[in-house]
């Protein structure tokens, strides 16, 4: 260290001072290009995604188009949003996207159906009735539930939920022969492969509500039946809601357990035992690798995708908006 | 019971009620009272770790009766074994005997949230839940079915009333409770407690987490509850105990209730040694 200089009152850091700032700033630098990867490429998806949808209706990607290509229509909007037969690839094609749309709304409400009141009841389950062994085994177990592969989903639905469980059902009690794929088996096993979100994330919020308000409601000879669903329910029910958003939002996505389960079928149908398609299920079928680039069918894959970007997009802004709605209100 | 070592091995308890009656003495107006709340031989366990050691105590009615004692010495464990909040607790273990008008709460036929039902609780910190003002004085209405037998907004007003608080939130019934200040909180907690007209108020330091001035408004409005109410207050502040109680019980660290007076007495005339000492400051 220079002795010449006024060594100040100790808070100069002495000579390390400058490389440790440098440091710094180095660090700082390198945190910021890591979390600005996910932003750019969130917006790269945004933009190749909206580029090649634009050849779908327009002709040519906006790219294209900036190099003078000419904007010719293909695939009006009007036959896209309202037309009621979804086959690109057909000898006739026709490009209405309501039938897979309608595939993966049926899938996202008739799974919703399933997992939030199950995974609503057993969040309260271990939150509020478990004893700590039970809940020890149950919640390691609901998240092996999570983490299994999805194709493996799929297959339990084509192996089992449809020909063991559904099938026989469908014949005896409506005469209905069904066949390898159904609304139904999607919706179930969707169902159950979103409960462990709902039941997980739920389960925290309802933890975190302070013990006070449950004694406050116990002294006033509260069962713990009221407890949990008039002070524990509403006190979390932010997080709990933010639960059923994020398990909507993966039913909206789920691709391989709901292709196996539900099939290739574009069509609205209000039988459950119906094959039907979503629009993820469409899209893996036209990704297999026959699909030539430069196809209208090979377009409408980014069509389809920009949609399915826009409504995942959708059940996020709604998120937000509630949790800012419905804060936490306990302190 | 075939071993018992009682020496009157033929006490019920309608002998034990008369006895408690001598033993209680007088209530504020000169007439006898009998003891609504009874300890024999009460021993508290939390796993291994001893709370309370033996206490045998009669708690008169329609008195302010303060349990005072240092920090840990069992107040707050004794507390929760009159409405049963103990069995929240899983380590909690409880012996001997603590009645209720003569019926032990422990027995096996007695239903806990129907104790609780006569027995109201209020807190240390105040705990209103994240609901509106009527809300949470309904609440123990509701939960207990009795909403539809009284009437409701009736019963509200007249709690809020009873908490000194109807004045200041009469316009706003429908704001949150988290919206008070502490002092209404707590006030709001009162409130809760009393709507469904219990027999019996619990206070754990009700008043130890606000200002003095939230606090002597709570001090004066616990003087009225015990014309309604019987009211047991575990407070650690001393001052407080002898302004407004009638009887004052001490306990000592280990959880033993060491003297059991009327308040003047305690704080006068302390028959132990040892509360004589933490009366004073030098134990404690
Ligand atoms: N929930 C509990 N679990 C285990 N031990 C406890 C619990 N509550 C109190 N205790 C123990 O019991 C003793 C008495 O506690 P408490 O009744 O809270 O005392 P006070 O209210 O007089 O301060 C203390 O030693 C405390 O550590
Ligand atoms: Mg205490």
């Amino acid at each position: 260290m220079s002795t010449e200089t006024n060594p100040g009152p100790g808070i100069t850091g002495g000579g390390g001072a400058e490389e440790d700032m440098a440091a710094n700033r180095r660090a700082r630098r390198l945190l910021f290009g890591c979390a600005a990867i996910t932003v750019v490429t969130t917006l790269a998806i945004f933009f190749v995604l909206l580029d090649n949808a634009a050849s779908y209706f327009f002709g040519a990607r906006f790219t294209e188009m900036l190099l003078g290509a000419s904007a010719e229509r293909s695939v009006t909007f009007t036959e896209f949003f309202t037309g009621a037969r979804w086959a690109p690839d057909h000898a006739t094609p026709a490009h209405g996207v309501l039938p897979i749309v309608f595939g993966t709304l049926a899938i996202t409400v008739g799974a919703a159906f399933v997992s939030i009141p199950i995974g609503t009841a057993t969040a309260i389950y271990l939150s509020e009735y478990a004893s700590d062994g039970v809940r020890a085994k149950l919640k390691p177990t609901l998240e092996i539930l999570a983490g299994i592969p999805t194709i493996v989903y799929g297959y339990f639905a084509i192996a089992f939920i449809n020909p063991v469980v559904l099938s026989p059902i469908a014949e005896t009690l409506f005469g209905i022969n069904i066949g390898r794929y159904s609304m139904l088996s999607g919706m179930l096993v969707v169902g159950i492969m979103t409960i462990p979100m709902v039941s997980s994330i739920s389960e925290d919020a309802m933890s975190a509500v302070p013990d006070d308000l449950r004694n406050g409601a116990y002294a006033l000879g509260a069962t713990k039946f009221d407890v949990s669903t008039k002070i524990v329910l509403p006190a979390s029910i932010s997080g709990v809601f933010a639960s059923y958003i994020l398990a909507v939002s993966r039913a909206i996505g789920e691709t391989m357990a709901v292709t196996l389960a539900a099939g290739f079928n574009a069509n609205i149908t209000p039988n459950p035992f119906d094959e039907i398609m979503t629009m993820t299920a469409y899209m893996v079928s036209m990704a297999r690798g026959t699909t030539a680039v430069g196809t209208v069918e090979y377009q409408s894959l980014f069509a389809v995708g920009l949609l399915l970007f826009v409504m995942t997009l959708a059940m996020n802004l709604c998120n937000d908006w509630f949790k800012r709605r419905f804060q936490e209100e306990y302190r | 019971m075939a071993t018992d070592h009682e020496s009157e091995p033929t006490t019920n308890d309608a002998q034990l009620i008369t006895t408690d009656v001598q033993a209680t003495g007088t209530g504020r107006n000169g007439e006898p009272t009998e003891p609504v709340v009874t300890a024999r031989d009460l021993d508290v366990h939390y796993g291994a770790e001893q709370a309370l050691n033996d206490v045998d105590i009669d708690i008169p009615e329609h008195r302010v009766t303060a349990i005072i004692g240092p920090s840990g010495c069992g107040k707050s464990t004794f507390l929760r074994c009159v409405n049963r909040m103990n069995d929240q607790i899983d380590s909690c273990r409880i012996d001997g005997e603590l009645s209720f008008h003569g019926k032990n709460v422990y027995d096996e036929d007695v239903d806990p949230v129907a104790l609780r039902r006569k027995i109201g609780m209020v807190f240390q910190k105040p705990n209103p839940f994240p609901k509106s003002i009527y809300d949470n004085v309904a609440y123990g209405l509701r939960v207990q079915g009795m909403a539809g037998d009284v009437d409701l907004d009736a019963a509200v007003e007249r709690a809020l009333r009873g908490a000194a608080l109807w004045d200041e939130v009469n316009d706003q019934l429908d704001s949150s409770g988290l919206d008070l200040s502490g002092g209404q909180q707590q006030r709001l907690c009162i409130a809760r407690a009393i709507a469904p007209d219990p027999e019996v108020i619990l206070m754990d330091e009700p008043t130890s987490a606000l200002d003095p001035v939230a606090a002597s408004k709570i001090e004066d409005l616990i003087d009225d509850l015990a014309d309604e109410y019987t009211v047991i207050i575990v407070t650690h502040n001393m001052q407080q105990a002898a302004r407004i109680s009638d009887k004052t019980a001490v306990f000592l660290t280990g959880g033993n209730l060491v003297e059991f007076d009327e308040t003047p007495t305690i704080f006068e005339n302390p028959a132990d040694d040892r509360v004589e000492d933490y009366i004073t400051g030098k134990f404690g």
